[in-house]
């Protein structure tokens, strides 16, 4: 009984912060998105209307919404495989038993995650400029054309690409890594006395071993992919020409350059949506592999 | 392919992508030294060619930059000690205290783990400032003082703790809260190096929300500083490397510094039980 009491003590203030400061606004975000709340509403709360579905029909019928949503799914479906292709690729390198210096290569190859994004992003910014850029010198010696990375609508979004997965390769490769050395090493043993390539050994050994752990990375970083907001927003300003603007980035400016709180609240929800819709095709997609 | 062969290949690789993870922030290093409109050369420069410290005179000087220096830190310490705080109690209370709601309110934080947290940024925002809490340290602190992550990370390593030694203290006489500052952090001092860490990072890293509730430019963090600096100041990339270079510095050397702690609790949050 008296440690019943102290559970309460101790879980509640936790508790009561993840309620008011999160569940609360989730729950009031589904409530604005069903109201006119603009900014009449926010300076006096009587303007408030409530008007049902039409944020979300209206937001069907914009086409920069749809815009948003195709930048961002571009961004997902090209920048998560690339994304994983990278992490599992050097992960393989770093996890070879032939290996030097593991701990480094590890620790170099993870630098850039715990960076801070938007700094990079302006060191990224610069890298990229059409004239003083490096990536632009080290082309030209290659005998490519100066590109506008971040000012043509067509290689904006793949620069960001290239970006975020320098930016984030080293988180999951660190994943991968423990999730390769949990593979039982007699596995590799068999497969070599029976005379298999590496090729064979990686396709029939490691691929079907780190299929849990591909499913569950892929998974968060298809959540975290389609959460895109910040490298727009210091490398190109949604532009040029939409082309960088992602759904996080219209919610943004719907909300807090516009104002538009209560259709804003829509696209928050149909972000989640979206996610949501992804990861369960996912899930879908990996049991049908497994029963195949 | 012979060892040998294999393994110089290998190493070719592996330095490859190494000198790809570096060259941009080495090459921002190096930039931050240079004189004003150096960089804007072609071919671009790698070393300055008289090393200065002009920019980061400039920033400290008229941008003010050491304020936003203070407060980042003032911000993220404030949010890793109460979030440290509150997490722990939580995290142990839902491993090795029995509740009545224990296991259905661990279920529906569980499942609301896939809520991004952007959906609640509008309402927050609603809230805060009806609390009147826009343009506070408080509405970055306060939000950030509890997450479920965070207490799912403390729970996982608290259900290690034996129960004998929680009952032995018990019988002893000792009261709940002394049980727990004497035998329970002690005992979760390394997951709570990870959390701190990790919220320390995440802090002093975030963006959309400061950037959202913090529009008084007393009160702003260096990442968004450096956001708005780089939208004025575009052409002058010297000086936006220095504050590149002061915003990554302080979190590169702790991640070095603690880095096996950090790297367990990427390893805890990815392979839940």
């Amino acid at each position: 009984m008296k440690v019943g009491h102290a559970a309460w003590a101790f879980a509640t203030p936790a508790l009561l912060v993840i309620g008011v400061f999160f569940f609360v606004p989730v729950l009031a975000a589904l409530i604005v998105s069903l109201t006119d709340f603009d900014l009449y509403a926010l300076a006096d709360i009587r303007n408030l209307r409530f008007v049902g579905l039409d944020n979300y029909w209206h937001l069907l019928h914009t086409p920069d919404f749809w815009r948003a949503v195709a930048n961002t799914g571009y961004f997902v479906a090209v920048g998560v495989p690339l994304s994983l292709a990278a992490s599992l690729a050097s992960a393989l390198l770093v996890n070879s038993r032939l290996t030097y210096f593991t701990a480094f290569f590890r620790t170099v190859f993870f630098a850039p995650v715990v960076t801070t994004l938007v700094a990079v992003a302006v060191v990224w910014r610069y890298l990229l400029h059409t004239r003083y850029g490096l990536l632009n010198y080290a082309l030209a010696h290659i005998g490519i054309h100066p590109i506008n990375w971040l000012g043509d609508p067509h290689w904006a979004l793949p620069a960001i690409i290239v970006f975020a997965v320098w930016k984030n390769f080293g988180y999951n490769m660190v994943i991968f890594v423990a999730a390769l050395q949990s593979i039982p090493a007699d596995l590799y043993e068999a497969a070599r006395l029976d005379g298999a390539s590496l090729w064979q050994e990686f396709g029939r050994i490691t691929l079907p071993m780190l299929r849990p752990t591909l499913l569950l990375v892929s998974i968060l970083t298809v959540a975290g992919y389609f959460q895109l907001f910040a490298e727009p927003y210091v490398m190109t300003q949604g532009g040029p020409l939409q082309s960088t603007v992602s759904v996080l980035y219209f919610m943004y400016e719907e909300g807090f350059k516009w104002w538009n709180l209560g259709s804003a609240s829509a696209v928050a929800f149909l972000l989640f949506l979206m996610i949501l819709a992804v990861t369960a095709l996912q899930l879908r997609l990996t049991r049908d592999a497994e029963t195949s | 392919m012979s060892t040998t062969g294999a393994r110089v290949l290998l190493h070719t690789l592996l330095l490859g992508a190494a000198a790809i993870a570096l060259f941009p922030l080495l090459w921002m290093l190096s930039v931050s030294f240079m004189a004003g409109g150096e960089a804007s050369a072609f071919p671009p420069p790698l070393l300055p060619g008289h090393g200065t410290l002009a920019n980061y005179r400039q920033l400290f000087g008229q941008q003010n930059i050491g304020r936003y220096l203070t407060n980042s830190l003032w911000l993220a310490a404030m949010t890793t000690l109460l979030s440290l705080l509150f997490n722990s109690l939580a995290g142990y209370a839902f491993a090795k205290l029995r509740f009545r709601g224990r296991e259905p309110i661990l279920k529906v934080l569980l499942a609301a783990l896939v809520i991004p947290s952007q959906v609640a940024m509008l309402p927050l925002f609603l809230m805060m400032k009806w609390l009147g809490l826009v343009n506070t340290y408080a509405a970055v602190v306060v939000p950030a003082m509890a997450g479920i992550f965070g207490v799912f990370l403390v729970r996982q390593y608290a259900l290690t703790i034996p129960d004998e030694l929680l009952e032995a203290a018990r019988i002893d006489g000792a009261s709940e809260a002394r049980i727990f500052v004497s035998i329970v952090l002690p005992a979760l001092r390394p997951i709570l190096v990870t959390l701190g860490v990790f919220t320390f990072l995440g802090s002093w890293n975030d963006f959309m929300w400061p950037l959202i509730v913090l529009t008084d430019q007393d009160l702003y963090t260096l990442p968004i500083a450096l956001a708005q600096l780089s939208r004025e100041h575009v052409p002058d990339n010297e000086l936006m490397m220095a504050g590149a270079v002061l915003t990554v510095l302080p979190v590169l050397v702790l991640f070095l510094s603690l880095q096996r702690y950090y790297i367990r609790g990427i390893l805890m949050g990815s392979v839940k039980g």
